[in-house]
């Protein structure tokens, strides 16, 4: 699963010099977006297939619109999640995949390595958009990017990761990527969503906003899935809320000049009140949807110019 | 009928305290005489060249396809990996398509291993009727008709009142309970044991202790009937520990384990590897370590191969959606062996392991060497080296997790009422 030539399945495992340098090339992405120009042929003649087996709007248009942006042909494959037999479709798409000579595959999944078992198959690069409760490597960059542009640094930091870690793929990825780049990671939530063991991968856990959020630079908020209150790991939403949703009170637990951020969708009420999620100074989450759409932009480059040497 | 002189071998019979050099003479298929001299019958000879004999080997679970898996393995290409492995008395889960829960299907199954002429099977009868869980099948008439011992294979009796009834009922008909040792409220959706690899995997986890729980209750149950429990593939350290202190309390419970939790942990899922994923599934280290010592200590009383044959559709799938489990057949004795070079079991004890403890547990009269026995034999080298090529292994199912494995160890001739059925 370590290929860092030809796949982006994951960022455990990245050295630190490499995330480093795909956050250099985003940035330079960031201002060429800002500056308005367009007509880059980087990825012109290369084909994207955006393979989604999950519904999402955000990280799909991001990629399209990346991908767009450096010329690359973009198709978009949404796949109906069938109960069954969704492995027998992801197997099947490989080879059809393979017969449209695709260069990039973008895929997201709701089983935790199924870009890593299609990258066996595919003959492209696959980038892998969120599998299951493992990863989603370019939500971390993304992440860090901000935090970076924010921060002007990443070393040092303490980032708090509040919410449903148990079943966050965000939560995965950033807390690889953060603890490679020398940040400190918190992370917050109730017993029953946090996964067995974190600790050994490097964070501290913490169950109270108060203690978890004491000298936090970054307070990153998890998204709770709404079936996570009838499986019982949360007795309610009101009740998540009153202890592990972010309003101004608990921010203030925080450092003074502590800054809010989300991968998105939001669920207002839930994990974050809405004057804390809009709040123009402290809130960085329509930024994290900028940052999104440039580090795609570094991922695909720096792949597909390996595909290129290996050709 | 089958005569035949078999010398210059290593007698191990580890039910009669057996190790020497010598011969071993079978007539009429039975094991006529063994020992250091026994002059020359008029039968053919065949040197055995300072190879371990030992019995045929007894493999106390294994799932055969048949009847309704056939696709992935059936009873004749099992055989065929059986008698590879050295294998020549087996019990047949019955968990199958349909289960193995009428008096008829228990026949069936003894009937279709008489037909391979190389395999004895000692059908197992599903607990409740369908292996369901819910209502008890016909215990004593599966009993008379041949059944060696009740369970519902891969599926855990869940209910503590069904457990219950299920030892206290077959106290009449000396038969054991064999139990799938999962809490399966612990274990839903599960796929891989919790703790730090399950965590960066992403992957839905069990706890270890899902084992320990379900053990506690249903030793507890035994102690209440005075019925017999025997746990099967027991994976965990704290597992071993209540069934130890059990059989020191002198209750009737015993236990199996199979050779990926001594041989693997879960380390081998890494990657996302299917071949390597397992119910219950591979655990840490310290637990394998603990199951290691168990065989030695003696609180395990038998080795199964546990194969579940699985065929590439069912495991090139996302680690959660593929198939548990793995072949075992053709490589039980050979990964069993690996704890004896590594000095961990003594050879008559892993041997003891995989003949005569098994058959006692079902009442089975194989795993010795003793004159008048049917002439199951195991001819093995004990140094012997080779290496495990999935896709080369005897029998339709290629899944196994030891793949690429040099293992030191193997199967020269196996023979069955003295005829060779491999060599």
């Amino acid at each position: 699963m370590l290929t860092p030539n030809r796949h982006l399945l994951q960022i455990e495992g990245m050295h630190p010099p490499e995330i480093a340098a795909l956050l250099d090339l985003a940035e330079s992405y960031v201002l060429l977006n800002r500056s308005g120009k367009t007509g880059r042929d980087l990825l012109r003649g290369r084909t994207l297939i955006n393979l989604f087996f999950e519904d999402s709007t955000r990280t799909r248009t991001s990629f399209e619109l990346a991908g767009k942006r450096l010329g690359a042909d973009v198709i978009n494959m949404a796949v109906a999640q069938s109960s069954v037999n969704k492995g027998e479709t992801l197997l099947d798409t490989a080879a059809t995949l393979n017969a449209m000579n695709c260069d990039l595959l973008v895929v997201r999944h709701g089983q935790s390595g199924a870009p890593a078992l299609l990258a066996q198959k595919v003959e492209a690069s696959v980038i892998n958009a969120g599998d299951g409760t493992h990863e989603h490597p370019t939500q971390a960059l993304l992440d860090a990017l901000t935090i970076r542009r924010r921060r002007g640094r990443l070393e040092g930091l303490v980032v708090a990761i509040c919410g449903d870690v148990l079943h966050s793929r965000v939560a995965r990825s950033n807390i690889h990527l953060l603890l490679a780049l020398g940040s400190r990671v918190h992370l917050i939530g109730p017993p029953t969503l946090i996964p067995t063991d974190v600790a050994r991968l490097g964070v501290t856990v913490f169950h109270d906003m108060k203690a978890g959020l004491a000298g936090a630079d970054i307070v990153m908020m998890l998204r709770l899935q709404k079936e996570r209150m009838t499986g019982g790991l949360v007795p309610s939403a009101r009740e998540f809320f009153r202890f592990w949703g972010l309003d101004a009170e608990k921010l203030a637990y925080a450092r003074p000049d502590a800054l809010v951020m989300h991968p998105g969708p939001m669920n207002r009420g839930v994990e974050i009140a809405s004057d804390v999620a809009d709040d123009p100074i402290r809130s960085l989450i329509k930024e994290q949807v900028e940052m999104g759409v440039a580090v795609r932009m570094a991922v695909l480059d720096v792949l597909s110019r390996r595909a290129k040497r290996n050709d | 009928m089958t005569d035949l002189l078999i010398t210059n071998v290593r007698l191990l019979d580890p039910s009669a305290g057996l190790d020497v050099h010598g011969a071993l003479l079978v007539r009429d298929g039975k094991i006529a005489d063994l020992g250091a001299n026994l002059g020359r019958p008029d039968v053919p000879i065949l040197d055995g060249d300072g190879a371990i004999l030992c019995p045929g080997l007894v493999d106390m679970r294994a799932e055969l396809g048949e009847p309704g898996g056939e696709y992935r393995e059936t009873i004749a290409s099992a055989a065929a990996a059986a008698a590879f492995g050295g294998i020549t008395t087996l019990a047949a889960l019955p968990d199958t398509q349909p289960a193995i829960d009428d008096p008829a299907l228990v026949r069936l199954l003894r009937v279709r291993g008489e037909e391979t002429g190389s395999l004895t099977i000692l059908p197992y009868a599903a607990v409740t009727r369908g292996c369901l869980g819910v209502d008890m099948a016909e215990l004593g008439l599966l009993s008379e008709a041949g059944a060696v011992a009740f369970t519902d294979g891969a599926r855990a009796i869940a209910s503590a009142r069904m457990m219950r009834l299920a030892l206290s009922y077959t106290r009449g008909f000396a038969a054991r309970i064999v139990q799938h040792p999962e809490d399966p409220s612990l274990a839903v959706g599960g796929t891989a044991t919790a703790g730090e690899l399950a965590t960066r995997l992403g992957l839905p986890s069990i706890p270890a202790a899902a084992e320990a729980i379900l053990v506690a209750r249903d030793i507890r149950l035994a102690e209440l009937t005075g019925g017999a429990i025997h746990f099967a593939h027991v994976s965990t350290g704290e597992a071993l520990d209540l069934i130890r202190a059990a059989k020191a309390r002198g209750l009737n419970v015993t236990c199996d384990t199979a050779p990926p939790y001594f041989d693997l942990n879960e380390t081998a899922i890494g990657n996302f590897r299917t071949y390597a994923k397992f119910s219950p599934p591979l655990r840490a280290d310290a637990d394998r370590i603990a199951v290691a010592a168990a065989l030695a200590d003696g609180t395990i009383d038998a080795i199964a191969s546990d194969p579940q044959p699985r065929d590439a559709d069912d495991k090139r799938l996302p680690f959660a959606q593929a198939s548990a489990g793995g072949t075992g057949l053709a490589t039980l004795l050979a990964v069993t062996l690996a704890q004896v070079h590594g000095g961990l079991v003594s050879l008559s004890a892993a041997i003891a392991l995989l003949t005569c403890r098994p058959a006692a547990l079902l009442g089975s009269p194989a795993g010795t060497l003793r004159k008048g026995a049917a002439a199951d034999l195991c001819l093995f080298d004990l140094e012997r080296a080779w290496q495990v090529e999935a896709g080369k292994l005897p029998g339709k199912a290629q899944n196994t997790p030891f793949d690429g494995r040099a293992l030191e160890g193997r199967v020269i001739a196996t023979f069955k009422a003295g005829r060779k059925v491999f060599g």
